[in-house]
């Protein structure tokens, strides 16, 4: 069974994911795997002719994953970026500021607690991916930040 | 003080509302304990030796009356009706029930107070200097530096995953009373040319692989203080090792990678974030100093202090520090009575001193390192009611950085890590200096003692530290001289073998006989050790 | 001997298997050598007791007293607050630990 939580309007890749070192050696992968020590980096210079990138959470305690996804969205990689493995729904609050906006997570997770976990914080403290407005920026006046 | 405006209250609510379902989870068996743990963890809830531990942040130390109150009422409610100072600046209930977790939280959160990240491998609790804004030598007050990047640091999601726990102190004086250069990230503000800016040391630590940190960067300017810590952190988030969690703390990334070459990544890392934005404008600094501003002194004289009591005097003079403004002291309420448990405060004391800090201390106390709680700003003019009042208590030692003043872990009688008991040891060696007298003539001698390798105790930054180990299944304390987590930062080094629970108190006891024998005029114990070296104290303890 | 620990889900008291049931006082723990595992699944997927383990015990004086200290510690209290362990009024309960 593959559950995949999306939060994107367009078509999803249709083919499998590469690993990194195989999209960097050929050139017709629009779809690659990140796993936790991988350089998201390697990924920036072809950016514009990748469509998916996975990025691999084989426990979810590895949080090297987070790093990931915000150095892609900070380089201004907008395609699909989906986090797949032990992806838990107490993560997904944070996964989804560092940029993901899919989740492939091994168990499949609860609906109702996803859209709970999801609606969760009001309000955030940091810039992150997600372009929300941290509350230092809500008081100063300024509601647009980063 | 700083105070929660509806944006951080908010925040507290909400991570109340989650935890509380994340405990509904485990206990109907939606979650597993392995699920659980680092939830529960990122809520300081334990499950330790006897029972789940609950450890409550005191943000930089600092809290109210209130406050004060509100964790006595704590400990009546819902534990056994005391509490546990810890060397972190914040408070350990030891005797939780998980069902009761999510009350507690509630009740916290209506006093402007948390668990939020006292534990899991997350940025934890900022420390800070517990004499922050009555120090003389302070070039600012640390604390709205340490308020900045508590709420930064606050549901980070990019770092609530690291490769293990991260711990922060902000100072602003050359002297550290923080142990700032045995942090993950120790950050000292200064002064240059005028201008306010953070030296940065990082990849400090105690734990089994005790390392004192590098100064990576001089001068962050303000404006960039977050955007620096933040690629610090992104560094080690993504290059700290994860393959073992013994050697998963900064201290091991910055040592394997050199000083240098750690620096030189976090700089390009700096130079990018700062493309992000991710800094908070100056102003929001400026909003939280207004929180900070100095209380009202009072146009007291410098009062000479009325000496005749005895008993008094010893105290003043022992556990008082100067204060930068004339009239005023700091005073130290002790929790070391010789034979006490070090740290441990009952509800009631916990009351008193709430009550002593509103009518005396500008509704302010502060929590020490050192385990003992910090009334900042008292008239000299109020001093003997205040003595009076805590030796009543129980809370008036005069025993302020001597030989009783001891650091000790909960050890083996609480905690699930330790291979040996602390509590006694300390309990043995403050009794033994109280009953002899010899406590006021040994002056400043910091012992600190742990129950085992993680090193809570701070044994490796005692000028006598010592560590209990097990050896074949009986508690051994291993003995080290020569540790110092003040400005004159230096790591303990072991004496030889160890020896059981009494043999080590009398070891105590031999080393401070040859500091007498040894001491010039004027030398602390350490002065004298790092004078003489190993070898004398060596001879007396092993012949 | 083995016998079985972990802690109560929700007071997280310690607590020993009594081949029934679970019970604050170690005395009351019973050998489990070989169906430890298989007891320590059950009564977890129950949700009875929270991360059990078996460990190493002795009889002493006719009750099992376990061979490490620090589950000794752990059966009891505190050492350092006999007022809270399980044997508040026994004097010599010291003894029983070290």
């Amino acid at each position: 069974m593959v559950d995949i939580l999306r939060y994107r309007d367009d078509e999803a890749v249709g083919h499998a994911a590469v690993t990194v070192d195989s999209f960097l050696d050929q050139s017709n992968a629009a779809a690659v795997r990140v796993e936790p020590g991988d350089d998201a980096r390697a990924l920036l210079p072809h950016l514009e002719r990748i469509a998916l990138v996975e990025v691999n959470f084989p426990a979810f305690g590895d949080g090297r994953g987070y790093s990931s996804a915000r150095i892609l969205r900070e380089a201004g990689y907008d395609g699909e970026l989906r986090a797949v493995g032990d992806v838990l729904v107490d993560q997904l609050a944070y996964m989804r500021r560092c940029g993901y906006d899919s989740f492939e997570p091994d168990a499949p997770l609860d609906a109702g607690d996803v859209e709970a976990a999801l609606a969760r914080w009001p309000d955030v403290y940091q810039v992150a991916a997600d372009q929300r407005a941290p509350i230092w920026a809500l008081r100063h006046g300024d509601g647009h930040a980063a | 003080m700083y105070k929660y405006d509806t944006y951080d209250q908010q925040m507290v609510d909400t991570r109340v509302a989650e935890f509380r379902d994340q405990a509904r989870r485990r206990l109907d068996g939606s979650l597993s304990e392995d699920q659980f743990k680092p939830l529960r963890l990122m809520n300081g809830l334990y499950l330790q030796l006897h029972a789940y531990m609950l450890r409550v942040a005191i943000p930089y130390g600092t809290l109210d009356s209130r406050q004060m109150h509100a964790l006595a009422d704590i400990a009546d409610k819902y534990d056994r009706g005391y509490g546990h100072f810890t060397t972190r600046q914040n408070i350990q209930y030891n005797w939780i029930k998980l069902e009761d977790a999510a009350d507690i939280l509630a009740d916290l959160a209506k006093v402007e107070m948390h668990a939020i990240q006292t534990s899991g491998n997350c940025i934890r609790n900022i420390s800070s200097d517990h004499f922050a804004g009555a120090a003389a030598d302070e070039v600012a007050d640390p604390r709205p530096y340490a308020e900045l990047l508590r709420q930064w640091s606050s549901f980070h999601p990019e770092f609530s995953y690291l490769p293990r726990k991260f711990k922060i102190a902000v100072i602003a004086s050359k002297k550290d009373r923080a142990a700032m250069r045995l942090h993950d990230i120790g950050i000292r503000i200064v002064k240059r040319d005028g201008a306010l800016g953070a030296a940065f040391y990082v990849g400090g630590g105690m734990g089994r692989t005790p390392m004192i940190a590098p100064c990576i960067r001089e001068f962050v300017p303000l404006d960039q203080l977050v955007t620096y810590a933040e690629a610090c952190l992104r560094v080690y988030n993504r290059h700290g090792r994860r393959d073992n969690k013994y050697k998963a703390r900064i201290k091991i990334l910055v040592h394997e990678l050199g000083a240098e070459e750690y620096t030189r990544q976090v700089e390009e890392e700096f130079a990018l974030l700062l493309e992000q934005g991710v800094e908070p404008p100056l102003a929001e600094l400026e909003r939280i100093k207004t929180y900070f501003e100095e209380p009202l002194f009072a146009d007291a004289a410098a009062d000479a202090l009325d000496r005749s009591d005895p008993d008094f005097a010893l105290w003043a003079d022992r556990n008082t520090v100067p204060h930068k403004t004339a009239g005023y002291v700091s005073a130290v309420v002790s929790l070391k009575p010789p034979g006490g448990i070090p740290g441990d405060a009952t509800a009631e004391q916990m009351r008193l001193m709430g009550d002593l800090a509103k009518d005396y201390s500008c509704d302010e106390l502060r929590v020490m390192h050192t385990q003992n709680i910090v009334l900042p700003h008292v008239r000299t003019a109020d001093l003997h009611t205040l003595w009076t009042a805590l030796d009543a208590a129980g809370l008036g030692s005069p025993n302020l950085d001597t030989v009783e003043d001891i650091i000790a872990c909960p050890g083996l009688d609480y905690c699930s890590l330790a291979n040996a008991r602390s509590i006694p040891v300390a309990q043995k060696i403050a009794t033994r200096f109280a009953d002899s007298g010899k406590t006021a003539q040994l002056g400043e001698l910091k012992l600190k003692i742990s129950g085992c390798i993680n090193a809570c105790g701070h044994h490796h930054a005692g000028h006598i530290g010592i560590l209990g180990v097990d050896k074949k299944g009986v508690e051994n304390y291993q003995l080290s001289l020569g540790g110092s987590e003040a400005e004159d930062v230096s790591l303990a080094k072991i004496t030889g073998p160890g020896f059981d629970e009494d043999g080590v108190v009398d070891a105590v006891d031999t080393v401070t006989q040859v500091y007498e024998r040894e001491r010039r005029d004027g030398e602390r114990f350490i002065d004298t050790y790092r004078r003489i070296g190993m070898t004398p104290f060596k001879e007396a303890l092993y012949g | 001997m083995k016998i079985l620990t972990g802690n109560d889900l929700k007071t997280g008291a310690v607590t020993w298997w009594t081949g029934s049931d679970w019970s604050l006082h170690v005395e009351d723990a019973v050998d489990v050598t070989g169906s430890e595992e298989e007891i320590a699944r059950r009564e977890e997927a129950a949700r009875r007791v929270n991360v059990p383990y078996a460990i190493a015990a002795d009889l002493h004086e006719g009750s099992p007293r376990p061979a490490h200290i620090k589950d000794r510690v752990r059966a009891l209290g505190p050492t350092v607050r006999p007022d809270l362990t399980l044997k508040p009024a026994d004097p010599d309960i010291g003894n029983w630990v070290i």
